[in-house]
This record gives C-alpha cells, structure tokens and sequence, in this order.
C-alpha cells in the first residue's frame, strides 16, 4: 500500500483538482451542443477520464499501490462490462424483425 | 508430536475458554465454523422437511395433502432455505472457516471480527426467513421471478428478499476474508504453488461470493422497492421488462451455483491424494480449472432463459458459452481420475462419498450439457430434467463433498474419530436413497412431468413412487450421522494430530488444534501432497 | 503535533495496537487495504446492477430518458459535482496531512469533508423536493404531462418516463445512503483526529475511509452525465 510512504506534493493535489473542475465545467456546456450521437460517447469519455483522474491520484494508485490493487480494480472494471454487454447482446438483437 | 494423551490437559480452541459468552463473542475462526455447523445443520433439515412435504405429496397424481397455494410455497421454502442459508455456505463457512488459517499456516483469518460478523448476518438472515415462513412463506419460486413476486403475490416476499439480502452480505463478507487470507496470512514457504487444492477451490470461489453477489443484492432491492414503494422497473404496465430481473438474477444465480460445488470439489481433492496415498494429478490444471470455473461461470447465465423470450441470437451465444464451461470441470474429472490409478486406494467414509461425487457429478453435469444444447432445452425445460439435473450436482456433488469433507476433517475438529462402519453404511444408504429419488426424475422430466406442479397425470405415478421412497431412505442416509456424530463427541476414539496419515499443515497440529493453530508458525519447505513423504498410518479404521 | 491539553491516543506516535494473528504492521496496514479494495469491487457490482437496468432501457425508452433528463436542473447537478470533487481534494489532502503528523490541518480537512458532503445531501433533497413538487416521483400522483407538453417533438409516452424516474431516484437515493454513510464514518474519523490518533505511523482508518469516499465520488462522476446530460442540445 505505502511501501514508499509515498507523499504527493500539494501543487499535485490541486492540479488534478482543477483539472476535473475544468472537466466538469466541459462536459456540462458540450452537452448543449449537438453532436448527434457523439454527445453520449464524449460524455462518457470525460467522466471516465475524471475517474481516472481520482483513482490514480487522490486514491494513490498510480504512485502507491501494488499489483494486486491494480488487479483488483481492472477485475471490478471488467466483470461490471461483462454483465452490461452480455445484457445488451439480448436487447440489441431482441426485436431485429 | 503430540499424542492421544489426556486432552483435557492441554489447551485446545475447544476448552480454552467456557461459557455462551465465550462462544457468542468469539473471533476463533475455529469456534465461528462450529457456530455455523450447528445453524447450518438446522436449516439444513428445515429444508429437508419441506422437500419430505413435497415428495409426500407428489406420492398420488392428485392434489390431496395440500393445497396448490400451499404446494408453491413448499418448493419455494424449500428452494431458498437450501440454497441461501444451507448449500452456499456450507462447506465454505464450516470447513472453510475452521481449515483456511491452518492449510497455509497462519493464526485466523485475515479479518477475525469481520467473520463474527459474517455469522450474526447469516444468523439474522436466518431469523428473517423463518419469520417470513412462520408469517406464512413466500410462493414466487425460489427464483423471484417478476411480476409474480413484484405486483401478484400475496406472499411475503419482502421479508423472503431481505432475509436474502442480509445472508447474502455474509456470504460477501466470507468470500473477502478469504481472499484477503489466503493473499497475506500465508506462512513463510507457502507458495501459492504449494497451497492445498481445497485453498485454491476457496479462492475462486471467493472471486464469485464478492464480484457476483452484490448483483443479487441490488436486484433484490429493486425487488423491495417495486413491491413496497412502487417504484416500478420490472413492471410491464409502466413498459418495463420482467425478462430485465431475470438477467440480473441469473447473473448472480449461475455463478452461485459454482460457490457450491467449488468448495465440494476442493474437498474431493484432498480426499482423493489421502486415500490414493497420491498428489493429485495435474496440480496446476486443478487449480487453474477452478479459477476458470469462477470465470466462465459468470458468462453463461441466460441459460436459464433460454424460452423465456431473451433472442435467438443470444440464446445461441449462451449456449456456446455455457459448453465452454463444462471444459475445466472436465479437466478436474481426469485428473481425479488420473490421480487414482496405480493409487493405493483405501475405502474409508469420506473416500466413499469422493468417489460418489465424481460419478454423481458427472452425470449431473453432463445433463447439464443437455440443458444447453437450445433444441433439448425447448423440451425439457421446466421439466423435471432439470430439476433432476441440479439435484444431481447439488446434493451428489455438493452434499456429499460437504459430507466428505465433514468425516475427513471430524477427527481434526474435535479430536474423535466417528464410529467408521456406520459412517460407510451411511455412505451407502445415501448413495442407494440419493439415485432412487432423483435418477427415475430424469425420465419423469423427459417423459414430459413439469416442474412446481403440485398435481400430475397417473401415468407418472410410479416413477413419482420410486422417487419418494428414495428420499425416505435418502432422510435416513442423513439422519445417521446427526446421530453418529454427537455420539462421537463422547465415546469416539480419541485421535492424535494425524489420523489419516494425510498432507497438509492442519495435520501438523494437535486434534482439536490449539486456539492459535499452531505452537511455532510452520515453515514450508516441501510441495503439496507429499505423500511419498508421509508414513501409512496404522489406525485400523483404514482397513 | 499532538497538543497536550487534547488526550492523546498512543497510535499516533507509536503506531496501531498489532492484532495477534499479525506478524507485522506492515502486514496489518496491508490486510485492511486490501480488504477495502476488495468492498469498493463489490459496490462496484452493487451500484453496476443498475447501471445495467439504466443501459438496457435508455436503450429501448431514449425519448422519455431525454425528456426526464431535461427535467432535471442541471445548475444544481453541475454545482454538487464540484461539491462532491472539491470534498475528494480535501480528504486527498486530508490523508496527506495524516501522513505529516499535522493533526490540527487533519481535523480541518475532514471537517471540510465532511460538510461538503452535507451540502451535497442538502443539495440533493433540494432537487427531490422539486421532483415533488413536480409530480415527477414514481406512484400514485406521478404525471409528466408537462413534459409531454413542453416537448411534444419526442413524443413520450408517460409509462416510460416513470421508468427513467424509478431509476434516477433508485440511483440517487442509493448514492445518497452511501453518503450518509460516509458522513457517519468522517464523523467518527474527525473525533479520533481530535483526539491524536492519527500521525505518520498509523493513519490507516483515514486513507480507508478516503478510498471510500473516492469512490462513492467516482459514481457521481458517472451518474451526473448519465442522467443530467442525456439531451440537452437546442430541439428544433
């Protein structure tokens, strides 16, 4: 876990601070503009990078965790995109006639 | 090495400390598996009475010992005690709990208070679900289905959910304290390629308990605010899809049914090395397959929906998958198979119930791939094939691993030895009881008998008669240990730290072990079942 | 560091109380890291069972989810989206502050946590209030005849939209309870900041309870687009 002891430096903090504020500032204004179907995957990809943002920093994964803790995260990741895409290949293809 | 001397001298779990205060407050892993056997054991035969009502029951075509609303909330009951508070458990939070610290070497679980806490969840689920019985039991199947059990039953479903809800946290509780242990609590020399198979069986299953069961969770919470705040999204009034809380269901449902027969199948493992005097073979392939069963498992659940209006497209996709599944189970039949030839086999009771389950299973399981090939499935489905197929799994796999396990490890626990000839003619009555009730099942479902009927055609009668008296003998098969066991306790052959002359750090240690495992934490610096190591013991109950 | 006139729990400077199964605090420390992570993936299965449900009938119902999306004030969510990142810096911080031996800044930050977190919550009965007032809460008097009138080019069928609502209040109201529980919890932690029993050699109860409130942060991150944000461009 802190192996290191690994202490980040305030300006770090705060940096990765304004940047989901900015992010989030973004993501909110882009949604009043019209990018068809792009609205949806836009959106989705900022809040993933905001989430990124505070696993790997404020929760210490990038600088301070081990292996195992990565493992568990990316195992989480894709057992969740496991029960929603094997869901959707029911009803994507439900009423096809 | 100690030997079968006055026990009463030395310190053991069990006398340690006395009083209810001592037991009820405990953080001994050891102390917490005994406090689950005996809750287990409880609604163990609670859900053995319901099934004895409905077998009674399916005695005559008619509908004559109860009423159909009645019947429904039997096989319901039945179904949900057996599942949730007896089979998922079981063999994880006994012999799990008593025997995960030992088998890698360590003190406790990883989290002592969190298992104490994990027992009075269960407990409180249990005491949820017995009021919700005794309030008048729940009809909807044990698999909840909507809108039955969201919007038309008049059955206490709510207090059924909850009580599921609360003993599932137990279950996810369990599963992380295991996974927690075996990743930090293992000794110095314990690799992860020397851990016994039954670790490795608990790990995976572990993976399933956390990642699949707060699935259920939720579902269970949507159930319980669709029926009290109407908060409706399963309802089709309002557009929604019954067939939405099937898949989140099912999701959970499928790999549960892998918490209960990974555990069995760790147990089969040791069992199979001990009276093969053999390592198992393939090793690494076991304890790989079980990591894939946990996998896989997770992929295959719309199996159980194949007619129930999911797509054609998926019912194909699931198929396929769900014959992917049935490869690492496979894997471990030939391995158990390999491990016992050129074995020096001994029969002892829980070789007996080893052996059952590999053929058991086996035939459960490939019935199992019946049930996945879309053409059978259309025929067969809610039939009871499949309630003969489960059954087959369940109670031949599951059930005897767990009774395996139980005779394996008794002398372990509490330092006697049961009486040997009646733990095998046990074995046996089970065997005999066991394919009576459930083989002559599979034709009834083949011939057409659908399942959750509380009446039938006189043309199955005779089957249904087959059945019925099996499980009167099946009772039997397992009444006697109830009372074996308990006579053990006092008059059973005291044993020493080894009886069975078996591998694995828990028999490094004094029978009953001492409340911290271990007088010097072990250094391994040999490989799992090395038997080639370990002498044949002289005790006669191997004969 | 520890203000003498303050009780001081002996933690801090010498660090936890080593529970008997353990053969090192490192060991210790990484147990209950470990087992956190290992909660977090179950309440990521948790909350994903009705990520599912949102997925599958936004598929099937994405008029109704737009119109009900649109109905939703987008300032309010947009205001507890910096509240609730703003009170992940102060914990980050927090922790930090932990790991230096500054318990007076400790305390502060975890206050702050803790109150923004309570803005949040305010902020949060402040828009279910409107759903009410609205008759836009699923049961007996639920109606969106005013979004069927305000948007008659998506042409919402009234059952549907009850849908999109059953699960906005489902998910937030399952959120919500997260963070009432995370609230108790800083509560706890600040009184045990207080009293000194976090420094350098042990503050794992505040790194834990900031990996909680991370991530019941993180599912805000993704439930503000998914259901603020559906569709918000110009109708025509």
């Amino acid at each position: 876990m802190h192996e290191e002891a690994h202490v980040m430096s305030t300006r770090m903090y705060y940096g990765i601070w304004i940047t989901l504020m900015v992010l989030t500032v973004v993501t909110a204004a882009v949604s009043f503009i019209d990018l068809g179907p792009f609205n949806t995957v836009v959106a989705l990809c900022i809040a993933t990078v905001k989430a990124l943002l505070v696993v790997l920093f404020f929760m210490h994964v990038k600088y301070a965790s081990e292996k195992l803790t990565k493992l568990v995260i990316a195992s989480a990741i894709f057992f969740l995109i496991l029960l929603l895409s094997l869901s959707m290949i029911d009803y994507l293809t439900r009423y096809l006639a | 090495m100690a030997t079968a001397a006055v026990s009463a001298e030395r310190e053991t779990y069990l006398n340690k400390e006395y009083g209810i205060r001592s037991w009820l407050l405990t953080t001994d892993h050891k102390r917490i598996a005994l406090l689950y056997l005996a809750s287990i054991t409880l609604f163990f035969f609670i859900g053995g009475f319901f099934a004895l009502l409905i077998r009674l029951e399916l005695l005559t075509p008619a509908g004559d010992l109860v009423l159909a609303d009645t019947y429904n909330k039997l096989f319901t009951m039945h179904g949900q005690i057996m599942v949730f508070f007896f089979l998922i458990p079981s063999i994880p939070a006994v012999l799990g709990n008593f025997l995960v610290p030992m088998m890698i070497g360590a003190k406790d679980l990883a989290l002592p208070r969190i298992n104490l806490l994990s027992w009075y969840l269960y407990i409180a689920g249990g005491a949820l679900m017995l009021y919700a019985m005794v309030e008048g039991g729940v009809d909807t199947g044990w698999t909840f289905y909507t809108p039955f059990s969201t919007a038309f039953s008049n059955t206490h479903v709510v207090e059924a959910g909850l009580a599921i809800f609360i003993a599932g946290f137990s279950s996810i509780l369990t599963g992380l304290n295991f996974v927690v242990t075996i990743h930090r609590m293992r000794a110095p020399g314990m690799t992860w390629s020397r851990l016994p198979l039954f670790i490795w069986a608990h790990y995976a299953t572990s993976i399933i308990q956390l990642l699949g069961t707060p699935v259920l969770a939720i579902t269970l919470v949507l159930v319980v605010l669709e029926r009290t705040l109407h908060l409706g999204i399963f309802d089709p009034n309002l557009g929604g899809d019954p067939l939405l809380f099937q898949h989140l269901f099912w999701f959970y449902s499928h790999p549960a049914v892998y918490i209960m027969i990974l555990p069995a199948m760790g147990v089969v493992s040791e069992v199979l090395a001990c009276f093969s005097r053999k390592r198992i073979f393939g090793y690494a392939a076991v304890a790989m397959s079980s990591i894939g069963i946990a996998v896989i498992g997770f992929i295959v659940w719309a199996h159980h929906m194949f007619v129930a209006g999911i797509s054609l497209y998926a019912a194909l996709v699931f198929s396929i998958l769900s014959y992917l599944v049935a490869v690492p189970s496979a894997i471990k039949v030939f391995n158990w198979t390999a491990t016992l030839y050129k074995g020096s086999i001994s029969f002892a009771t829980p070789m007996l119930y080893a052996l059952g389950f590999i053929g058991l299973f086996t035939i459960g399981g490939l019935t199992g791939l019946f049930l996945a090939a879309l053409g059978i499935d259309v025929h067969v489905t809610d039939t009871y094939f499949v309630i003969a197929h489960f059954h087959y799994i369940m109670v031949g796999g599951a059930v005897m691993g767990y009774m395996a396990g139980l005779h394996f490890w008794w002398p372990k626990i509490t330092g006697r030895m049961y009486p040997e000839w009646w733990g095998r003619l046990a074995a046996l009555i089970v065997f005999v009881g066991f394919n009576l009730t459930f083989f002559p099942q599979f034709i009834l479902g083949y011939m057409g008998m659908p399942r959750r009927y509380w009446e039938y055609p006189p043309e199955f009668q005779i089957l249904n008669v087959m059945s019925t008296a099996g499980s009167t003998i099946l009772a039997v098969g397992y009444l006697l240990p109830m009372v074996y066991f308990m006579w053990s306790l006092r008059y059973g052959k005291v044993v020493g730290d080894n009886p069975w002359g078996a591998a694995g750090l828990e028999w490094k240690t004094s029978s009953p072990p001492p409340t911290f495992n271990f007088d010097e934490t072990p250094e391994v610096t040999w490989e799992a079942y090395n038997y080639d190591q370990i002498p044949v013991p002289e005790e006669a109950w191997l004969e | 560091m520890s203000n003498s006139a303050v009780e001081t729990d002996s933690h801090a400077a010498h660090g936890p109380e080593l529970l008997h199964h353990f053969v090192t605090a490192e060991q210790q420390r990484n147990t209950a890291s470990l087992a956190m992570w290992l909660f977090l993936a179950t309440e990521v299965m948790f909350f994903g069972g009705m990520f599912c449900a949102y997925l599958i009938y936004r598929y099937w119902y994405y008029n109704e989810f737009a119109a009900g999306s649109r109905s939703l004030n987008i300032w309010l969510g947009t205001v507890n989206t910096v509240v609730l990142i703003g009170s992940s810096l102060t914990v980050a911080l927090g922790v930090r502050a932990a790991q230096m031996g500054k318990r007076k800044l400790l305390v502060v930050l975890l206050l702050l946590t803790l109150l923004l977190g309570l803005v949040f919550l305010g902020v949060k009965g402040v828009e279910w209030h409107d759903k009410y007032v609205e008759h836009h809460i699923p049961g007996a008097s639920f109606s969106v005849a005013d979004l069927v009138r305000e948007y008659p080019q998506l042409h919402i069928d009234q059952s549907h939209a009850q849908i999109f609502f059953s699960l906005y209040f489902a998910m937030t109201g399952m959120h919500a309870l997260h963070m009432v529980i995370g609230v108790g919890l800083f509560i706890y932690l600040t009184i045990k900041a207080w009293k000194g029993t976090y420094g350098p050699q042990y503050y794992t109860p505040v790194e834990l309870g900031g990996l909680y409130w991370h991530f019941v942060d993180i599912i805000w991150i993704y439930l503000f687009p998914l259901l603020y944000l559906i569709d918000r461009k110009p109708l025509k």
